[in-house]
C-alpha cells in the first residue's frame, strides 16, 4: 500500500477525502444510509474545535441523512485527527456512537429511526430522547417485539442467567440501540423501566428491546435470552443492576466485571457507551459467563459444553461461545474464564441511546481470544486425533506429527465437516483448507522424511492413485491394502510386503514415514518427469531494468552490488555443498541485453536483442553459468552494468519480451527456473505486451471497476501458460513512480507461483533496506519448481476450487512453475455425496516438484477431519482465521468479475447466514433480537469487517489502483497467519518490555492508545512505531535517545542502537517480527498528531475508517440486523 | 590509316572500346541482315596511367534531353564562343570560364587524343569508403582461423579513414558495436526473420543522428560514422581483437545436420545497415561464407545432411524447393544494394555448393566479386582476397564505387541494352531503343563496383531507315559517360566519345566486312548466349546460337561451362558466368578457348592447338583456362621428373625445362583476379582431367586406331570433335543458304 509514499499518502488522506467521501458515501448509503447521518452528527459534536458547530449541524444534518452526509463526513475526517488523541475523553465517546449508529440506523431505517437519531445525538443523555429512540427502535424491533414479550418471560427466567448480557443484545442489534439497555433487561424490566423508562420497563422484554437494547440491560437480555435457561440469573442480575443505573453507560461497566476480561473494560470507560451494542456479541460471549454456574443452561447442544466453560454462558447459546475452543472436548475446561469477554459485549449500538455505543469491551475481543488460546496451548499439538482443531496461528506451539499434516502445512476451516451437502449448504460455512506445501518448520520440528520406494515409484492406490499413507488399511495379512479415499483394494507389491500385527497394523508401521506420518516426501522416478527425462538443475535469471528511472533511483546499482554477494546464497539442499543453480543476466530498457559470462572470457560480452517483437535467446553457451566457475566474469559484469547505463536517457521499457527472454533461455537450457525481474515503469515501448495507462478513478465504485483488476491484454495470460509449461517461475520487483498496471504485470508472476514486490517511489536511501532484505529472502528461500499439486479426498467431497498463485489447465491439477515456502493455496471442497461420521473426511495433497538440487520429488500431506450430522458439531469446531483466509481470497477473486459492492454484500450475506444458521439451529431458543455467536466464530464479524474495509474492497481516495491490485494478488497466496495479521494487525503497547515475552497486544482501536505511550503495530507488510504526544521522557530516551517528542525524526527507518535494555529488547522484538514475515517490514515512526498518523490510523481496524469502512461496533450491529432479517 | 586490326587495338588501348563492326551499315534493314548486331565491349575504367584527371567539370549540352558532354567531335565556333552538340545538334554557349578559348587555346576535351577524358567533380563532400565484413562462423576452426587472419590483415590494407563494420552470423546474426570499452557489445538478430531497413534502423538505435542533427552545423560530420561503422584508424586494435576472439558458432550441431547458417538474414542486415546509414555512398559488403544458408529467408538447403543441396538435375525436375524463394530474397537484396550504390562481394569457400546460384545476382547486380574456393585456408582465397585491395601507382585502390554509365548516341543509332555487372536505372531518353538486348530500356546503368577490367557489353540498333541515306562520310557517334566515386573519395566523371563511319551495305559491303572484329563479336555473342542461358532454358540457347552466325569460338563456347551445365554444379555455373560477364575481351577469350602452350626440348615454348593431338609424352603443357592454370607433364617428362633428373647437375636443362612453365604460370597467377586454381599434374594424374576435358577430342577411343597415329592422347568421350562439328556446320551453312 501506500506506506512507501509518505508524502503522497499524507496529502491524500487529509484532503482528498472530502471529495471522496461523497462518492464513497453513495454506495454506502445504500447499505447503511442512515448510519452515516447519525454519525456525522455525532462526529461533529465530537470535535473539540468543532463541537459547537458539530452539535448544531449534527442534528439538522443528520435529519436528512443524505444531505448531511457529505458534510458530516468531512468534518468527520477532520475530526479524526482530534479523535485519536482524544479518545479517552468523554466527548469522544459520542463520536463513536455515531459510528455505531450508522448501523443501527440501518436497522432503524425500517422503523424510521432517522428522526430518532438526530435526537439521540443531541440529547443523548436525556431520557426523552431515549424514549424516542426507543420508540423508533421498537418499531424496528417490531418484529422482535414478539420475542420481546417472549423475552420478558424468559428474561425473568433467564435474566438471572445471562441477564446482563441478554438484555442488551437482542434488541440492540436489531436496532443497535437496544443493546444498551441490556442490563436493564432482565432485572431491568423492572429497573430498566426505571432508568430508561419505557424501554426498560416494558421492554426489557420485548418490543422495547430495541431500545432496551440500547440500554445495556437489553443487551444482557439478549444474552440471557440465549442463556435463558442459564442459571446466570445472578450474574445477569448483577449486570442488570448496572444497566439500571445507567442504561447505556452503566451497563457497560458492569459487563466488564462480569463477563469479561476486565482488561477490556479497564481502558474503556468511555467505551462503555458502546457497550450496549456489544451486548450482541455477548450472546456469544455470554461473558456473563462469570456465572459459569449456569452450566446447565438449557442452551442447545452447545450449552453443555459451555456450561463447563463458562458457567454463565451456557445460557447464551452456545456455550460455544464461551471460548473458542470451549466446545472441543479437551478444551472445554480450560477456558472458563474466557467466556467472559465475549459475553460482556452486549449489543452495541443502540445508538439512540444517545450515542452510547456498545461497549467495545463488551464485544468479542480478538486479543482476548488470542491470549486465551496462547494460555491454553502449552502442550505440543499432536496431530494424531482426527478432527482436532489446532491452536490459533497467533499461538506459538510445537507440533508432533502423528499421522496428519501439521497445521503449518494444512489448516482447515472446519474440523468437523457436515456429512451432507444439505447441511453444508444450510450452514454456509465454507469447507476449505489452506495448504502450504513447502512451509518451513521451526528448528525443533523434523522436516518431512524422504521415502524411496525404488524403481517402481511410490506405491499408490490402483483406482484413485492416492499415495501410500496412514489411511491405507492393510488387509489379508498385509497382502493387499484398501484405499481410505476410494475404498479400492490394491495388491501390495512384493518388495513392500510386511506382516500385520494383532491390531491389523503393519509391523513396520512406525519405521515407515508414509505409514505413520501426515507429511513426507517420495522420491519420484523418471515416470514423474517431463518428457520422461530426469530434470536438469534449475536456473535463476536476473532481468534488470536499466531505463532512466531505474538508474536514477539507484535500483540498478543496488541490485548489481547486492547480487555479487547474494549469488553465494542460492538455494541448496545441503548447506555443505555449492548450489547447483545456474545464473544468467539480462538488462533491458526498450531492448534486451544478454550477457555472455562464460568462465573462459576475460570480459563479459553483451548481446543486444532489439527485435523485441519476436523474442529469442541469442546465445546458449555462456548465458547460464555456474556462479563459482564464472565468478570473475560475473563480478566484472555487475561492476560494469551501472556504469554502462549511468548516462542512459532511455525512459521506455518493455515487459512482455523480458519474460519471454527468460523463458526462452530456460527452454534452451531445458530446465526449470526462476526469473527475477526488476522493473520500473509501465511498458509502453512497442513490443508484445505493450500497455497503456488506464488508471481511471472514475470507474471506482461502478460496475466497470472490475475491469481494472483484469489484465489489459490477453498476452500475459498466454505467456503465463507457456511459462508454467516450462516451469519458469517469475518474481517481479516493481519500482514504480507512477501507475504501472500491477493488475496486468502481475499476471505472469501470479500464474507461475511467483511473487510481486512493489516499492513505490523507491529511493535508495530509505527503501534500500527493505528491498534488499526482500531480495535476499526471496533468492535464498527454499523453493520447488515445475510443480503439480493435486488434492485427493475421500468419496463424498471433492476439491472444487483453488485460490492462490498458480495455473490450472484442467479442474484438478494445480500447476505451479515454482512454489516457495511462503506460498499457500486455499482449496475449497464441495460435497458430491455423503460422508460418514465413522470414517470422517480424508484429504491428501500430493505435490510433485523439482527440488532446488534438481531432484524430482513428491511431497505428500495427509489430513483427516471428522464428519458430523449435527450442525452444532460443525459450529463447535471451526477455525475463524482460516475462514477469513478463505473469504478474503474468495472475495478478492470475486472482484475480477463482479462489482465490488456486490462482493462485499455477498460476504456479509454469507457471514450472516452462517451466524443465522447457528442462531436458528444451535443456539438455545431465545429472543430473536439477541445476537448469538458460536464460540469459535465470535470473531468472525470483526475479522470480516476488516476484510470488507480492506483497501481492495473499500479503497480510500488515496489508494491507487496499483496498490489494490498488488494487495489483491498478494493476499491470494497468503497463509492463515499472514492474512490474520494483515487483516487484524498486531498492536503492542511498549510501555513495559520484558525479555522472553511480548507485551499483551491491545485491540486495534484508537481508544486503546494512550497518549503517554508508545505502540508497535505490525501488519505483515508494515511496521509502525506510534509515539504518543505525551509519551514519557524516559521512554523516549530509551527508544530514541532523545527526551523531546519534537526531536524525534519521523523519517527514520530504524531505531538508533542504544545501550539500554529497553532499546535492545525493542529492537529484538522488531527483528523477531521481521523474521516471522515473508516480507521485510520497513519501520515507520509515527508521531501522534503528525500527518503520517493518518496512514497509521488506517490500520486501527476496529475504528471507522477514513474510506467509509464501518467500525467494529457498527458492523456488529449491522451484522445483527442482517441475521435478524434472515431469521425473520 | 592502318589496318583494321591496328585501328581496333588503338581504339581499345585509348578508349577501352571494341565494336563488333567498325564500319556501320547505314540502314536498319541492312544492319539486321548482318546477324551480329552493332555492339561494343566497353571497359569504363580502362587503365590509362597517361590520362591526368582534369580538375574541372565537363561542359554539357544545354538541351535537357541530351546533356551530352563537350567532346572532340563537336563543331566549335571559336569566335562566337559557341559549340554544336554532335548528338542533337544543339548550339551551346561556352560557359564564362571558357572565355579565353581559341583555336590555339583549346581545352583538353576538344583535343582528339582526349576522346577519353576524366573530370574530377569538385563539389560535394568527400565520402569515406565503407567496408562491411559479413562473416560466417559456422566453419571448421582451421578455416575460421585462416579467415580471421585474412581479415585482420586486410585492416592494414585499408586507408585509415575508411569505415569498417563487422557482422558475424551462424544461427544468429550479430552486428558488432565497435570501439566499446570493457564489455564488447553486439546486436543480435535471429536468423529466421527478415527485417526491413526501417525496422533495422530502430533496432540498432540508428535513428538518433537525425534527432541530434539540429544541434549545429558540425554534426554534418556525424553521419560519417556510427557505432557499427567506424574509421579503421580508430578501432584498428579493437577490431583486431574482436576478430581474434571470434569463436565458432556455439550452437550445437547434432549429428546428421548442417549447422544453422543465417546467411540470408545476415546479408539482409548488412544491406539494411548501409542502406540507412550510407545511402548512395560507395560501400563494399564483403561476405565470407563457409557453407550454404540453411535457415531463414535465403536458405538454399535444409539442415538435414541427408538431403543434398540442389543439383542441375533437381532444378530441371523442379525439385529444388528453396531455390525460387531464395533467389527472390537475394534478388531483392541485390536490388536494394544497387539502388544505394553498394557492392556485395561473395567469398564462398566450401567443398560443397554454398548457394551461389541463388546469390549470384548479389554480385552480378552490384559489380561485386564472387570468389569460389575450397577453403579459406588456401592461397587461392588468401591471395585473391588480398588482391581485392590492390592499389595503383597513386596508391589508390583499383576499385571504384557507385558508378553510373550513361550512353548517348547519334540519331541514327540507339542503344538496346547492356550485359554486365550492372542494373538498369530506367532512364528513358531519345537514344533508347525499343528492342531490348540484355538489360535494356534505359540509357543509364548503375555499376556499383568497378575495377579496371570490368567490361560491359553494349548492344546497339541502327534505326536509320533505308530511305533516309546518310551523307557520305557521315559518322555515327557514341558517348559513354561514367560517373563514379573514386577510391580516394572523389567523385569523377569519365567521358569516352567514339565515332564510326557509316557505310551503305549494298555498295560498301566489302569495307563493312573488313571492319568486322571477330573476337569482339564472339564475346559479344557469347555474352548474349550466356545471358539467355541464365534467363532461358539451356537447349534453346544452344539452338539459338546455332542459328546465329558461327565462327571459330562456337565449338568451344558450346562446350564451355558457360552454356554447358553438365559436369558442373549450379554454383560453378553461376560462378563461371559471373566471371565471364565482367571480364574484358582478352580474358573472356581465354575462358572460352583456353590457351595451351607447349614446352619441350624441341624449341622455345609455343602455343599449340587446344587439341588432344597436342598432348605428347615429351612435352610439358601449360593450359590457362582463366579459372585454372594447369601444368601438365607428358608421360616421358613425368617419368624423368620422377627419376629426379632435374636434380642432377648434368641435366640442368631439364630442370630449366621444368621451371619454365612454372615461372610463366606464376606470372599469370600474379596478374589475374580472381586467382586461378593452380594445378600441377602429369600424364595419368587425376587432375589431368581438367586438361582432357578442354581439348578438342580429335582422338577418342572411337577413332584413335582409325587414325593410327602415335602422337596425342585419346580422350574418352562421346563428344564430337571440332572436325565433325565443322563438317556438320558446313553442311548446314550451305543448306540454309540455299
Amino acid at each position: 500500500m501506500n506506506v512507501n509514499q509518505h508524502t503522497p499518502m499524507a496529502s491524500p488522506y487529509g484532503q482528498p477525502q472530502p471529495g471522496y467521501s461523497q462518492p464513497g458515501y453513495a454506495p454506502l448509503d445504500g447499505g447503511y444510509p442512515a448510519p452515516y447521518a447519525p454519525y456525522n452528527g455525532p462526529a461533529s459534536a465530537y470535535q473539540p474545535g468543532a463541537p459547537p458547530q458539530g452539535p448544531a449541524r449534527g442534528p439538522p444534518a443528520s435529519g436528512p441523512p443524505p444531505v448531511s452526509a457529505p458534510q458530516p463526513y468531512n468534518q468527520y475526517s477532520h475530526s479524526q485527527g482530534d479523535m485519536q488523541n482524544g479518545p479517552p475523553t468523554m466527548t469522544q465517546a459520542p463520536p463513536r456512537p455515531a459510528a455505531s449508529q450508522p448501523y443501527n440506523p440501518g436497522a432503524m431505517n425500517l422503523s424510521g429511526p432517522h428522526p430518532s437519531y438526530p435526537q439521540h445525538y443531541g440529547p443523548p443523555s436525556t431520557i426523552q430522547q431515549v424514549t424516542n429512540q426507543m420508540t423508533g427502535m421498537q418499531i424496528a424491533s417490531g418484529p422482535p417485539t414478539p420475542a420481546g414479550p417472549g423475552y420478558a418471560p424468559p428474561h425473568s427466567s433467564q435474566p438471572p442467567v445471562s441477564t446482563a448480557y441478554s438484555a442488551a443484545p437482542p434488541p440492540s442489534y436489531t436496532q443497535a440501540i437496544p443493546p444498551v439497555s441490556s442490563a436493564p433487561t432482565q432485572p431491568p424490566p423492572p429497573s430498566g423501566p426505571a432508568t430508561s423508562q419505557q424501554y426498560y420497563g416494558g421492554p426489557p422484554p420485548s418490543s422495547q428491546q430495541p431500545f432496551n437494547s440500547s440500554l445495556p440491560p437489553t443487551s444482557q437480555q439478549q444474552f440471557t435470552s440465549s442463556a435463558p435457561q442459564a442459571p446466570a440469573p445472578p450474574v445477569s442480575q448483577s449486570q442488570q443492576s448496572f444497566p439500571p443505573t445507567q442504561p447505556p453507560f452503566s451497563s457497560a461497566p458492569p459487563p466488564p466485571p462480569l463477563s469479561q476480561p476486565s482488561p477490556y473494560h479497564s481502558g474503556p470507560p468511555p467505551p462503555r457507551a458502546q457497550m450496549p451494542p456489544t451486548s450482541m456479541p455477548q450472546s456469544n460471549h455470554l461473558p456473563p459467563g462469570p456465572q459459569g454456574p449456569p452450566g446447565p443452561p438449557g442452551p442447545l447442544q452447545q450449552p453443555p459444553p459451555q456450561p463447563g466453560m463458562q458457567g454463565g454462558y451456557p445460557p447464551q447459546q452456545n456455550g460455544a461461545f464461551g471460548q473458542v475452543r470451549g466446545p472441543q472436548p479437551g478444551y472445554a475446561g480450560p477456558y472458563p474464564g474466557q467466556p467472559n469477554y465475549g459475553a460482556p459485549a452486549p449489543a452495541p449500538a443502540p445508538a439512540p441511546p444517545a450515542q452510547k455505543r456498545l461497549d467495545p469491551d463488551a464485544i468479542p475481543s480478538p486479543i482476548q481470544v488470542i491470549e486465551d488460546d496462547k494460555a491454553k496451548s502449552t502442550e505440543p499439538f499432536t496431530t494424531g486425533v482426527r478432527g482436532q482443531a489446532p491452536p490459533l496461528v497467533t499461538t506459538n506451539f510445537q507440533v508432533k506429527d502423528q499421522g496428519n499434516a501439521s497445521p503449518r502445512f494444512i489448516r482447515c476451516t472446519a474440523y468437523n465437516m457436515p456429512c451432507t451437502a444439505d447441511m453444508a449448504k444450510q450452514s454456509q460455512v465454507p469447507l476449505a483448507a489452506v495448504i502450504k506445501p513447502l512451509a518451513t518448520l521451526p528448528p525443533d520440528e523434523t522436516p518431512p522424511y524422504v521415502v524411496d520406494h525404488g524403481e517402481g515409484g511410490p506405491i499408490r492406490c490402483n483406482r484413485c492413485k492416492a499415495y501410500m499413507c496412514p489411511y491405507m488399511q492393510f488387509i489379508e495379512g498385509g497382502r493387499r491394502f484398501q484405499c481410505g479415499f476410494c475404498s479400492c483394494v490394491t495388491e501390495v507389491p512384493p518388495h513392500y510386503f510386511q506382516h500385520l500385527d494383532h491390531t491389523g497394523k503393519r509391523v513396520d508401521c512406525y519405521d515407515r514415514p508414509e505409514l505413520s506420518l501426515g507429511s513426507y516426501e517420495f522420491l519420484a522416478t523418471v515416470d514423474y518427469c517431463k518428457n520422461n527425462k530426469l530434470p536438469q538443475p534449475p536456473a535463476f535469471v536476473f532481468l534488470i531494468d536499466v531505463s532512466y528511472n531505474a538508474v536514477k533511483s539507484g535500483m540498478v546499482s543496488i541490485v548489481c552490488q547486492e547480487l555479487k554477494t547474494l549469488l553465494d546464497y542460492l538455494p541448496r539442499e545441503n548447506p555443505e555443498m555449492d548450489s547447483v543453480v545456474r545464473v544468467g543476466f539480462v538488462t533491458y530498457n526498450k531492448v534486451l541485453h544478454f550477457y555472455n559470462v562464460k568462465s573462459s572470457l576475460a570480459q563479459p560480452q553483451m548481446l543486444v536483442v532489439s527485435d523485441v517483437s519476436d523474442m529469442f535467446v541469442p546465445l546458449l553457451d555462456g548465458f547460464l553459468v555456474n556462479v563459482n566457475e564464472s565468478r570473475l566474469v560475473i563480478e566484472s559484469l555487475l561492476d560494469q552494468i551501472p556504469e554502462m547505463f549511468a548516462d542512459t536517457r532511455e525512459t521506455e521499457t518493455v515487459f512482455g519480451p523480458v519474460i519471454q527472454a527468460g523463458l526462452e533461455a530456460l527452454k534452451a537450457a531445458d530446465c526449470a527456473g526462476k526469473l527475477f525481474v526488476f522493473h520500473t515503469s509501465l511498458p509502453i515501448a512497442e513490443a508484445p505486451g505493450k500497455l497503456k495507462n488506464r488508471e481511471d478513478k472514475k470507474l471506482i465504485g461502478t460496475d466497470k471497476e472490475k475491469s481494472l483488476f483484469q489484465p489489459q491484454v490477453g498476452f500475459y495470460n498466454n505467456l503465463a501458460k507457456e511459462c508454467v509449461a516450462q516451469g519458469c517461475c517469475v518474481d517481479l520487483f516493481l519500482f514504480p513512480n507512477q501507475y504501472v498496471d500491477v493488475a496486468t504485470l502481475g499476471v505472469v508472476p501470479v500464474s507461475t507461483g511467483g511473487s510481486v514486490y512493489k516499492y513505490t517511489y523507491f529511493q535508495a536511501q530509505s527503501d534500500q533496506e527493505r528491498f534488499l532484505n526482500d531480495l535476499r529472502r526471496d533468492i535464498q528461500k527454499p523453493v520447488g519448481f515445475d510443480a503439480v499439486m493435486r488434492v485427493r479426498t475421500s468419496t463424498g467431497i471433492r476439491a472444487t476450487d483453488f485460490y492462490g498463485s498458480f495455473f490450472m489447465s484442467n479442474t484438478t491439477d494445480v500447476e505451479l512453475a515454482g512454489l516457495d515456502c511462503d506460498k499457500a493455496i486455499t482449496v475449497e471442497f464441495k460435497h458430491d455425496d455423503k460422508l460418514s461420521e465413522e470414517t470422517g473426511a480424508l484429504m491428501q495433497c500430493a505435490m510433485l516438484y523439482t527440488s532446488c538440487s534438481g531432484q524430482r520429488r513428491l511431497r505428500i500431506h495427509n489430513m483427516a477431519v471428522n464428519c458430523c450430522s449435527q450442525l452444532a458439531d460443525l459450529y463447535r469446531n471451526c477455525e475463524t482465521d482460516t475462514i477469513i483466509n478463505f473469504f478474503s481470497k474468495y472475495a478478492f477473486r470475486g472482484i475480477l468479475n463482479n462489482p465490488t459492492k456486490a462482493v462485499r454484500d455477498t460476504l456479509v450475506n454469507q457471514c450472516a447466514q452462517i451466524l443465522a444458521c447457528y442462531r436458528k439451529n444451535c443456539a438455545s431458543p431465545s429472543s430473536a433480537g439477541q445476537l448469538i455467536l458460536p464460540e469459535c466464530m465470535k470473531l468472525l464479524p470483526v475479522y470480516l469487517n476488516c476484510v470488507l474495509k480492506s483497501d481492495v474492497l473499500l479503497p480510500g481516495a488515496d489508494v491507487s489502483l496499483d496498490d489494490r491490485a498488488y494487495l489483491r494478488q498478494l493476499i491470494s497466496c497468503m497463509d492463515v497467519a499472514e492474512t490474520h495479521v494483515f487483516f487484524y494487525p498486531r498492536l503492542l503497547p511498549l510501555m513495559k518490555l520484558e525479555s522472553g515475552s511480548l507485551p499483551v497486544a491491545v485491540r486495534d482501536s484508537e481508544e486503546r492508545l494512550s497518549k503517554g505511550g508508545v505502540y508497535l503495530l505490525e501488519t505483515g507488510l508494515h511496521l509502525f512505531l506510534w509515539v504518543g504526544a505525551s509519551a514519557q521522557q524516559e521512554l523516549l530516551l530509551n527508544i530514541f535517545g532523545t527526551q523531546s517528542f519534537s526531536q524525534i525524526d519521523p523519517s527514520m527507518t530504524s531505531l538508533p542502537v542504544l545501550d539500554n535494555p529497553f532499546s535492545q529488547r525493542l529492537r529484538e522484538i522488531i527483528d523477531s517480527f521481521r523474521a516471522q514475515r515473508s516480507r521485510y517490514m520497513k519501520l515507520m515512526v509515527v508521531k501522534q498528531e503528525d500527518r503520517a498518523e493518518l496512514i497509521f490510523r488506517h490500520f486501527l481496524v476496529e475504528d471507522k475508517s477514513a474510506s467509509g469502512g464501518a467500525s467494529y461496533v457498527d458492523f456488529l450491529c449491522h451484522m445483527h440486523k442482517e441475521i435478524r432479517q434472515l431469521l425473520s | 590509316m592502318a589496318t583494321f586490326p591496328e585501328y581496333i587495338a588503338q581504339n581499345e588501348e585509348r578508349d577501352g572500346v571494341r565494336f563488333s563492326w567498325n564500319v556501320w551499315p547505314s540502314s536498319r534493314l541492312e544492319a539486321t541482315r548482318m546477324v551480329v548486331p552493332v555492339a561494343a565491349l566497353f571497359t569504363p575504367l580502362k587503365e590509362r596511367p597517361d590520362l591526368p584527371p582534369i580538375q574541372y567539370e565537363p561542359v554539357l549540352c544545354s538541351r535537357a534531353t541530351c546533356r551530352a558532354v563537350l567532346n572532340p567531335l563537336c563543331q566549335v565556333d571559336y569566335r562566337a564562343k559557341l559549340w554544336a552538340c554532335n548528338f542533337c545538334y544543339q548550339r551551346n554557349q561556352f560557359p564564362p570560364s571558357y572565355a579565353g578559348i581559341s583555336e590555339v587555346n583549346q581545352p583538353a576535351e576538344l583535343l582528339p587524343q582526349f576522346s577519353t577524358i576524366e573530370y574530377v567533380v569538385q563539389r560535394g563532400p568527400q565520402m569515406p569508403l565503407v567496408f562491411l565484413y559479413v562473416v560466417d562462423t559456422c566453419m571448421e576452426d582451421e578455416d575460421l582461423q585462416a579467415l580471421k587472419e585474412s581479415l585482420q590483415m586486410s585492416l592494414s590494407l585499408l586507408p585509415p579513414t575508411a569505415l569498417v563494420g563487422l557482422i558475424t552470423f551462424g544461427r544468429m546474426v550479430q552486428v558488432h558495436e565497435l570501439g566499446c570499452e570493457g564489455i564488447s557489445k553486439s546486436y543480435v538478430f535471429r536468423g529466421t526473420k527478415d527485417l526491413n531497413a526501417k525496422q533495422l534502423q530502430e533496432m540498432l538505435g540508428l535513428t538518433k543522428p537525425s534527432a541530434t542533427q539540429g544541434r549545429g552545423p558540425q554534426t554534418a560530420q556525424q553521419p560519417l560514422s556510427n557505432r557499427f561503422l567506424q574509421p579503421v584508424q580508430k578501432i584498428d586494435m579493437n577490431l583486431t581483437d574482436l576478430l581474434g576472439e571470434l569463436q565458432r558458432d556455439p550452437w550445437p550441431v547434432t549429428q546428421g545436420k548442417r549447422p544453422l547458417r543465417s546467411l540470408g538474414v545476415a546479408m539482409s542486415i548488412a544491406v539494411g545497415l548501409l542502406e540507412c546509414t550510407f545511402p548512395n555512398t560507395g560501400a563494399r559488403i564483403m561476405t565470407f561464407i563457409g557453407g550454404p544458408a540453411t535457415q531463414g529467408p535465403g536458405m538454399v538447403v535444409g539442415d538435414e545432411l541427408k538431403t543434398p543441396i540442389r543439383s542441375w538435375h533437381d532444378i530441371e525436375k523442379d525439385n529444388a524447393k528453396f531455390m525460387k524463394k531464395a533467389t527472390k530474397h537475394y534478388e531483392s537484396l541485390a536490388n536494394r544494394a544497387s539502388t544505394n550504390g553498394h557492392i556485395i562481394d561473395i567469398y564462398a569457400c566450401a567443398l560443397d555448393q554454398t548457394g551461389l546460384l541463388e546469390m549470384k545476382c548479389c554480385a552480378n547486380y552490384t559489380g561485386g566479386y564472387m570468389v569460389m574456393a575450397d577453403s579459406f585456408n588456401t592461397s587461392l582465397f588468401k591471395q585473391t582476397f588480398q588482391r581485392v585491395f590492390t592499389k595503383d601507382v597513386q596508391g589508390s585502390f583499383k576499385m571504384a564505387f557507385a558508378a553510373t554509365l550513361e550512353v548517348k548516341t547519334s540519331r541514327e543509332i540507339k542503344v538496346s541494352g547492356a550485359i554486365g555487372p550492372c542494373v538498369s536505372l530506367n532512364a528513358k531518353g531519345p537514344c533508347v531503343s525499343e528492342n531490348e538486348i540484355g538489360t535494356g530500356g534505359t540509357c543509364q546503368w548503375k555499376i556499383c563496383g568497378l575495377d579496371p577490367s570490368t567490361t560491359l557489353a553494349l548492344y546497339f540498333e541502327v534505326v536509320n531507315q533505308h530511305n533516309a541515306p546518310i551523307p557520305q562520310g557521315g559518322r555515327g557517334a557514341i558517348q559513354f559517360v561514367t560517373q563514379y566515386q573514386h577510391s580516394s573519395g572523389q567523385r569523377r566523371i569519365r567521358v569516352t566519345t567514339t565515332a564510326r563511319n557509316w557505310a551503305d551495305a549494298q555498295t560498301q559491303i566489302q569495307s563493312i566486312a573488313a571492319s568486322f572484329d571477330q573476337e569482339a563479336a564472339a564475346i559479344l555473342m557469347a555474352r548474349l548466349a550466356v545471358y539467355r542461358a541464365e534467363t532461358e532454358e539451356g537447349p534453346d540457347v544452344l539452338r539459338w546460337l546455332d542459328r546465329q552466325l558461327i565462327r571459330l569460338f562456337m565449338f568451344h563456347l558450346r562446350r564451355s561451362p558457360f552454356l554447358q551445365v553438365f559436369n558442373n554444379s549450379p554454383d560453378e555455373s553461376s560462378y563461371y558466368r559471373h566471371q565471364f560477364n565482367r571480364q574484358d575481351l582478352t580474358q573472356a577469350l581465354i575462358m572460352i578457348q583456353p590457351v595451351l602452350y607447349a614446352y619441350s626440348f624441341n624449341g622455345p615454348p609455343e602455343p599449340v592447338l587446344l587439341d588432344s593431338s597436342s598432348i605428347l609424352p615429351d612435352r610439358i603443357l601449360l593450359m590457362d583456362t582463366f579459372f585454372q592454370i594447369l601444368i601438365y607433364h607428358g608421360e616421358t617428362v613425368a617419368q624423368w621428373r620422377k627419376a629426379g633428373y632435374q636434380d642432377m647437375p648434368e641435366y640442368e636443362n631439364f630442370k630449366h625445362l621444368l621451371q619454365a612453365p612454372v615461372d610463366d604460370a606464376q606470372e599469370l597467377l600474379h596478374t589475374r583476379f580472381p586467382m586461378p586454381r593452380y594445378i600441377d599434374t602429369e600424364h595419368g594424374g587425376s587432375q589431368a582431367r581438367f586438361l582432357l576435358s578442354k581439348v578438342n577430342p580429335s582422338q577418342t577411343h572411337n577413332n584413335m586406331y582409325a587414325w593410327g597415329q602415335e602422337s596425342g592422347a585419346p580422350i574418352l568421350t562421346d563428344d564430337v570433335s571440332l572436325q565433325v562439328f565443322m563438317d556438320h556446320l558446313k553442311k548446314l551453312a550451305v543448306s540454309s543458304a540455299a
